[in-house]
C-alpha cells in the first residue's frame, strides 16, 4: 500500500449545500485495483464525496489527489480525461439511440466529416467482448433491461478510456441473477487493472465483493477496514455508531385463513404504459393481521398493480374491493377515507412534494383534515408535524425545511409516518426501504410488523427479495403481469423463488 | 465596474436646456420615429426650425399608450415654449393639458375637430392650435392626374377604413377625376370598418387586382399599410398606383405615379414660427395648397410618368384652387 | 443554524436578482457610453423623473398596478405548472369588460354598487377569457402554451372590431365615457400627485395581491394547486384532479389579468381604448419571473419594470426609448439565467411536456 501512490487520495473534504454540511473532513484512500467499498447510511455523504470526485461539484475545502496528481478542483471532463468516471443511480442515457450511439456519444468516430456509425458499432461490440460486459450494441436503449442499461453505462467510461470506476448504488435496480454478473464484471475490470470505488449500504455485497471498505458517517469518514478482517455486524455499526440486530426475524405464522379479506382483488386486469395488459388477471387476498410480499424483478407489472389498487392507474377490468366495499372505480380521496394507505414506491416523483415542508409533506394526502372552510390550519399542521417528528425521529427536526434537504431515509421517514401515522386497515408498501440506510430499514421494518401485529392488512411489494422474504407472512410471484406463484413463509426461499422471478417456472395462481 | 462607470461623462452629452431659449417638445405616435410618415415628417419640421430659427426641440417617443399624457405634460412640465403631439391620436390629452398648462402653446398635428350640436366645428382651447390638412385639395390635383395618365375612362381608389376621414380624400379625388373627365367612371372600394383596414396589404392587394381587371389603370389609394398591397398590385399588372401621406415612389419604383403628400414638416415648421415670431394662437389651422400643406410629388422620379400637357393641366387647377375659383368638397 | 438559514435565504432568493441586476446596469452604462451620454446623469435622471418626484412617482404607481395584475396572472398559472402568455389578451377583455358595464350602468349608480359591478366585469371578462385554455388543457389536454397565444389574437381582434365598428366616438379609437364606476385619482386625495394617472384602483389591486398570496399559501385549494406545479405525478398519488386545478389556475389567472384593465378603464381614461394594454401583459410574464411567482416579489418586480417604463420617458431626451427596452431584456436574461428556482420551473414545465407526449 505504500510502495507507490494510492489511486485515490482525498484529504480533508468539506461541502456545505446551503444549511446542510454534506461533507466534514472525509478522507479516502484507493489503492490501485482493488474494488473498494464506500459504505454509510443514507445522508452520509457518500455521494456528494464521489461527485466531488469526479468533477461533478467543487469541493468547499480539501485536496483531490489521483495517482499522486493534485487534481483539486477538476472539472468532469478533466477527470474523464484522466481517466475516472462515475455510474450514477439514475442512468443518463438517451433512449432513442443505441446502445452503440450512447457509448460514442460526445467521442464519435468520424471518417470523412460524418458519424461512422459501422466503426462505432464495431468499436462498442469489441470492448464488451474485451471486459465481458454483454450488451447487444445495436439495440435501442429503450428496449434494454435495467440491467443492460447500467452495462451501457460502465461501457460509457470505459470506451472513455476510464480506469477508475465510481459506482453509486449500482444493485439498487438489479435482480439477483443480474446482481450476481455485475459481480462478475467488476472483478474481471479489477484483474484487468481498473480500481473500482462501489458505493453501497449493502453489506453483504460489501462482504461479497470488495477488499477494502471505507464507512462514512455524518459526512465524515469513520473508520477504513480490510474486508476480510471485519464483519457485517462490525461495519454496521461503524455506520450507524451503535450495535444492530442484524437477524431475519421469522414472521409470524400465517393468519386465519378463513378470516374474512381486507383486501380483495379478483381478476385484475390494468393496462401499462407500453403494454395493453401489465398487470393479467391477478387475483388474490390480504386478510388483515397479514402481510402479503410481492416478490419479482422490477417492470413485471408490480407497479401497475399497486397504481391500480391505490387509485392513480385505470383499471380495465376485475374488481377491487376493501373490506365489502367494491373500491374498483372510486378516487384515490374516497379510498383514503375507506381505510386505505400508500407507501409509493418512487417518494421523489409520487411520495413527496421536494419543495414542501416537512409539515406540508406530512399532511399530503390528508390535507382535507387539516383544514376549515378551506383554509389550512396553521396550527394544527405545524402541531402534527411536531408530533410525528419525534415518534418518527426524522431528521433534522425543523417542520419548515423543505423535504428536499432531507436524505433519503428521513424523506422515507415522513412518507411512512403520514401513510402509517393514520388511520387506516390496507397498507400498500411499494419498495419501503429503496434507498434508505441500515439504520432506517430496520426502523421501517418494525414499523410494518408493528401495523401487521395490529391487525392490519399489509400488501408489500419489493425489489428486495431478501426483504419480502424476512417480512412477508405470504409470498407471491409476479412475472410479466402475472401472478406465478404463492408461497407461505415455510415454503418459500431465494432459491425456490428466484426461477420463478426470471420466468424460468410458473405455476399459475388462480 | 458600474460605480466606476457611473462618472464616465463623453463629451457630446446632453446639456440642461437654458431658459429664455426657443424650447420645443415634440412628442411622437407609438410608431416613432422611421415611420417614413407623420413622425418623421414632424423630425424634419423641428430640425429646419433647429437650423432656421435656432429652436431646441426635445423628443420624446412613447412606448405605450399612457404614455402620450406623460410625454406631454413632462414637456409641458419643464417649460417648453410649444409641446407638439403628432397625431389625432392625442386630441383628448392635447385638449386636457392645455387647460392645465395654459402658458404653454400647445399643437395637435390632425387634432381630430368635434362637431358640436349646431353644425359647428367645436374649437380647441385657446393655446392649442389644431394642424389639419385640406387632403381633398390634395387628393383633387391627384385625381386629375390618375384621369389624364390612365385614359381608360376608368380610375380605381381603396381605402382603408371606412370612415369621415377617409370620406375625404375620396371627396377630393372623385372632384379632380370629374373635373378633367367628366364621364369618367370612379371605383371605390373600403378595405374593412375597422382600424385593421389600415393594415392588411393582403386586402389591399385583392381590392387591387380587381379594379385593374375591370380596366382600371390607375388606383389612388388613401389606405395605411393596406395600400402596400395595392403597390403589389400595380407592380404585377403593370398599372399604376398612387400614394399617400409620404412620397411612396420607393414602394414600387415605376409603378408609382404619384403621391399626395401632407406636409407635416411644414405644419411644424409653420407652428414653430409663429411661436419664435410670438404670433401663436390657438385654433383651427386648415393647410392646403396654398399653405404649402398638401401637394403631390413631381420629381425626377416621376417626371417621366406625367407628360408635359398634363403637368400644366394640373398646375393650372392648383392656381384655380388657391385663388379659391374652385371648391373641392371634402366629404361625399 | 439560524444564521446558517438566513444566509441560505440571502444566497437563494435575494442575491440572484440583485446580480441580475447589476449584469444589466453594466450592460445599460456601456449602451449609454455608445450613444455618447453619462451613464450617471441619464440614472440620475432616470431615478428624479421616477420615484425623484410626486408625479413621476404616481405615473410609477399607475404603470405598476397594471403589470402587478398581468405578473399576478402570470405567477399563479407558473404556480400550477402553467405557462399563460394570454395575458394580454385576457387584460384588454378585462379592460372592455369594465368598460361595458360602466357604460350601461345609468349615470346615478351609487358609487359603491358600480365600482364593484365594473371590478367583477372586469376580473369575469378576464377569467372567460382565461378558462378556454383551462377546459382545453384540462379535458384535452391541449398546451396552454399554444392555445394563450393564439386566444390573445382572437381577443384584440374581437375587441377591435366591437369598438370600432359599434362602440366607438368618432375620429377615435375608443368608447364613450362610462356612466358610472369611475375611480378618482390618488391626486384627489393628496394634490402632490396631480397630474399622474395614478388612482385608487391600486387598493383593489393590492388587496387582490393579498388575497392570492393568502390563496396559494394559506388554503387546501393553493397547497393542491402548487402541488400540481410543483410534481403532478405526487398531486395524483394525494388524490388532487390536476385537471380541475389547471382549469381554476388558468381561469383565476384570467380573472386576474382582466382585473389589470380597471386601472386603465376606471382609474384613468374612464373609457375603454383600443391597444390600451401596449404590451403589459406580455411583460406580467418577465414580472412573474423576476418576482418568483410570489405575489409580494410580484409587486415588487412591478415597480421594478414600472420604474424602467416611465424612467424611460425621463431619460428619452438622452437616449432612445430602445435602450430601456434592450435593458429590460437583460434583467429578464439575467434573472432566468441566476434565479435557480425560476430554471427549475421553466426545467419542470418541459419535462412535463415530454412526459406527457
Amino acid at each position: 500500500m505504500n510502495d507507490s501512490a494510492p489511486a485515490i487520495r482525498l484529504t480533508a473534504i468539506d461541502k456545505h449545500f446551503g444549511a446542510v454540511h454534506a461533507n466534514r473532513g472525509a478522507s479516502l484512500v484507493v489503492r490501485d485495483g482493488e474494488i473498494h467499498a464506500l459504505v454509510g447510511e443514507n445522508g452520509a455523504g457518500k455521494s456528494t464525496l464521489m461527485k466531488i470526485l469526479s468533477g461533478m461539484m467543487p469541493t468547499d475545502s480539501g485536496t483531490i489527489e489521483v495517482h499522486g496528481r493534485d487534481v483539486t478542483g477538476w472539472d468532469t471532463s478533466e477527470a474523464i480525461d484522466a481517466g475516472v468516471g462515475m455510474v450514477h443511480q439514475h442512468f443518463m442515457l438517451v433512449p432513442t439511440l443505441t446502445v452503440a450511439e450512447n457509448v460514442v456519444l460526445g467521442r464519435e468516430p468520424v471518417s470523412a466529416g460524418r458519424f461512422d456509425r459501422v466503426r462505432a458499432v464495431r468499436d462498442v461490440e469489441s470492448l464488451c467482448k474485451q471486459s465481458g460486459l454483454d450488451v447487444p450494441a445495436d439495440r435501442l436503449v429503450a428496449d434494454l433491461s435495467v440491467g443492460e442499461a447500467q452495462r451501457v453505462e460502465i461501457l460509457k467510461l470505459l470506451y472513455r478510456g476510464a480506469r477508475v470506476l465510481l459506482l453509486d448504488e449500482p444493485t439498487a435496480v438489479l435482480s439477483p441473477p443480474e446482481v450476481a454478473e455485475l459481480w462478475k464484471v467488476l472483478r474481471r475490470l479489477r484483474d484487468g487493472g481498473a480500481t473500482i470505488v462501489l458505493i453501497t449500504h449493502k453489506l453483504d455485497e460489501v462482504m461479497a465483493v470488495s477488499e477494502n471498505v471505507t464507512v462514512m458517517r455524518a459526512g465524515a469518514t469513520v473508520e477504513q477496514m480490510r474486508t476480510r478482517d471485519t464483519s457485517p455486524e462490525k461495519i454496521a455499526k461503524a455506520m450507524v455508531g451503535r450495535d444492530v440486530d442484524l437477524t431475519v426475524r421469522a414472521g409470524r405464522s400465517a393468519s386465519d385463513p378463513t378470516a374474512s379479506a381486507a383486501l380483495d382483488v379478483r381478476h385484475l386486469v390494468v393496462r401499462g404504459a407500453r403494454v395493453d395488459r401489465a398487470v393479467h388477471d391477478v387475483s388474490f387476498r390480504v386478510a388483515p393481521g397479514e402481510i402479503l410480499g410481492i416478490a419479482g424483478v422490477e417492470g413485471n407489472g408490480q407497479t401497475e398493480l399497486l397504481e391500480a389498487i391505490a387509485g392513480i392507474r385505470a383499471v380495465t377490468s376485475g374488481e377491487i374491493l376493501l373490506g365489502a366495499a367494491d373500491i374498483t372505480n372510486r378516487s384515490v380521496h374516497t379510498r383514503g377515507e375507506a381505510g386505505l394507505s400508500h407507501i409509493p414506491e418512487d417518494r421523489h416523483r409520487r411520495g413527496l412534494i421536494l419543495d414542501y415542508s416537512i409539515a406540508d409533506n406530512l399532511i399530503f394526502g390528508q390535507q382535507h383534515q387539516f383544514t376549515s372552510n378551506g383554509i389550512l390550519l396553521r396550527d394544527a399542521i405545524l402541531d402534527h408535524a411536531r408530533s410525528r417528528i419525534i415518534e418518527y425521529d426524522i431528521r433534522p427536526t425543523d417542520p419548515s425545511l423543505p423535504a428536499r434537504a432531507l436524505s433519503g431515509g428521513n424523506q422515507q421517514k415522513i412518507v411512512i409516518a403520514r401513510e402509517m401515522g393514520r388511520a387506516f386497515d390496507v397498507l400498500l408498501a411499494a419498495q419501503p426501504t429503496r434507498g434508505v440506510d441500515v439504520g432506517a430499514i430496520e426502523f421501517i421494518h418494525a414499523e410494518i410488523r408493528k401495523a401487521r401485529d395490529a391487525g392490519k392488512a399489509v400488501l408489500l411489494v419489493s425489489a428486495e427479495l431478501k426483504e419480502v422474504l424476512t417480512l412477508s407472512d405470504r409470498i407471491g410471484v409476479m412475472y410479466g403481469g402475472r401472478l406465478v406463484a404463492m408461497f407461505s413463509r415455510a415454503e418459500a426461499s431465494e432459491e425456490v423463488i428466484g426461477p420463478f422471478m426470471t420466468g424460468a417456472k410458473r405455476e399459475l395462481v388462480a | 465596474m458600474h460605480v466606476a462607470l457611473l462618472f464616465v461623462r463623453p463629451s457630446g452629452s446632453l446639456a440642461a436646456p437654458a431658459p429664455g431659449g426657443l424650447d420645443i417638445g415634440i412628442v411622437f405616435d407609438l410608431g416613432g420615429r422611421g415611420d417614413k410618415s407623420f413622425n418623421d415628417g414632424a423630425y424634419i419640421g423641428a430640425n429646419r426650425a433647429v437650423k432656421e430659427l435656432g429652436a431646441r426641440v426635445r423628443f420624446v417617443e412613447p412606448g405605450e399608450g399612457s404614455d402620450r399624457e406623460a410625454g406631454l405634460r413632462l414637456l409641458a412640465a419643464e417649460g417648453m415654449k410649444l409641446v407638439i403631439g403628432v397625431g389625432f391620436i392625442f386630441t383628448d390629452d392635447l385638449t386636457a393639458l392645455a387647460n392645465e398648462y395654459p402658458g404653454v402653446a400647445f399643437a395637435g398635428v390632425d387634432f381630430a375637430v368635434a362637431i358640436g350640436p349646431d353644425g359647428k366645428p367645436i374649437l380647441p382651447p385657446k393655446n392649442v392650435a389644431a394642424l389639419r390638412f385640406r387632403e381633398e385639395q390634395g387628393s383633387f390635383l391627384v385625381g386629375a392626374i390618375a384621369a389624364l395618365v390612365g385614359g381608360s375612362k376608368k380610375v380605381g381608389f381603396v381605402g382603408g377604413m371606412d370612415t369621415p376621414l377617409i370620406h375625404k380624400f375620396e371627396a377630393g379625388y372623385r372632384a379632380g377625376v370629374k373635373e378633367v373627365c367628366p364621364d369618367c367612371e370612379v371605383l371605390v372600394q373600403y378595405a374593412g370598418v375597422t382600424p385593421d383596414a389600415f393594415r392588411n396589404p393582403g386586402r389591399g392587394k385583392e381590392l387591387a387586382l380587381s379594379q385593374y381587371q375591370q380596366g382600371v389603370n390607375v388606383i389612388y389609394h388613401a389606405s395605411g399599410s393596406t395600400g402596400l398591397g395595392v403597390f403589389e398590385a400595380a407592380r404585377t399588372m403593370n398599372r399604376y398606383a398612387i400614394g399617400v401621406d409620404a412620397d411612396q415612389y420607393q414602394e414600387a419604383p415605376g409603378r408609382v405615379l404619384t403621391s399626395m403628400v401632407k406636409r407635416v414638416d411644414n405644419a411644424v415648421y409653420d407652428v414653430i414660427l409663429r411661436v419664435s415670431e410670438n404670433r401663436f394662437s390657438g385654433g383651427i389651422y386648415n393647410f392646403g395648397l396654398a399653405e404649402d400643406g398638401v401637394a403631390y410629388i413631381y420629381d425626377d422620379h416621376n417626371r417621366a410618368l406625367i407628360p408635359d400637357n398634363v403637368r400644366a393641366r394640373v398646375e393650372a387647377l392648383k392656381a384655380e384652387v388657391i385663388a379659391g375659383r374652385i371648391a373641392v368638397p371634402s366629404s361625399r | 443554524m439560524m444564521n446558517q438559514r438566513v444566509r441560505t435565504m440571502m444566497e437563494e432568493s435575494v442575491l440572484p436578482p440583485l446580480v441580475a441586476l447589476v449584469v444589466a446596469l453594466v450592460a445599460g452604462d456601456l449602451l449609454i457610453m455608445a450613444y455618447g451620454q453619462a451613464p450617471g446623469v441619464v440614472w440620475r435622471t432616470l431615478l428624479e423623473g421616477t420615484w425623484g418626484n410626486s408625479y413621476g412617482f404616481g405615473q410609477v404607481l399607475y404603470k405598476a398596478t397594471t403589470l402587478t395584475c398581468t405578473g399576478l396572472a402570470v405567477a399563479v398559472g407558473l404556480r400550477a405548472g402553467l405557462f399563460n402568455i394570454g395575458a394580454e389578451g385576457q387584460l384588454a377583455a378585462g379592460g372592455f369588460g369594465a368598460a361595458v358595464v360602466g357604460l350601461m350602468l345609468p349615470a346615478g349608480t351609487p358609487w359603491l354598487i358600480a365600482v364593484t359591478l365594473c371590478v367583477l366585469a372586469a376580473a369575469l371578462a378576464g377569467g372567460a377569457v382565461g378558462s378556454v385554455p383551462g377546459i382545453l388543457r384540462a379535458r384535452f389536454g391541449a398546451h396552454e402554451v399554444i392555445i394563450t397565444i393564439m386566444l390573445n389574437f382572437v381577443v384584440l381582434a374581437l375587441l377591435n372590431y366591437l369598438v370600432s365598428a359599434k362602440l366607438h366616438v368618432p375620429e377615435t379609437l375608443h368608447t364613450p365615457e362610462i356612466h358610472a364606476g369611475a375611480v378618482p385619482r390618488l391626486s384627489s386625495a393628496f394634490a402632490a400627485f396631480h397630474g399622474s394617472a395614478a388612482n385608487w384602483t391600486i387598493v383593489i389591486v393590492l388587496l387582490a395581491a393579498a388575497l392570492v398570496w393568502g390563496f396559494l399559501f394559506r388554503t387546501r385549494a393553493g397547497y393542491e394547486l402548487r402541488a400540481v406545479g410543483l410534481q403532478s405525478d405526487a398531486a395524483e398519488y394525494a388524490g388532487i384532479r390536476s385537471g380541475r386545478v389547471w382549469f381554476n389556475a388558468l381561469t383565476m389567472s384570467g380573472a386576474l389579468a382582466g382585473l389589470g384593465g380597471i386601472n386603465f378603464v376606471l382609474g384613468y381614461k374612464n373609457y375603454y381604448e383600443d391597444g390600451f394594454t401596449g404590451g403589459a401583459g406580455f411583460l406580467g410574464i418577465a414580472v412573474a419571473l423576476i418576482g418568483r411567482n410570489n405575489p409580494v416579489g410580484v409587486v415588487l418586480a412591478a415597480l421594478f419594470f414600472a420604474t424602467l417604463s416611465q424612467g424611460g420617458l425621463a431619460i428619452n431626451a438622452m437616449v432612445p426609448k430602445q435602450i430601456v427596452e434592450v435593458l429590460q431584456g437583460i434583467v429578464i436574461l439575467a434573472v432566468a439565467t441566476a434565479v435557480p428556482e425560476v430554471r427549475r420551473l421553466l426545467r419542470g414545465s418541459m419535462q412535463r411536456r415530454k412526459a406527457s407526449s
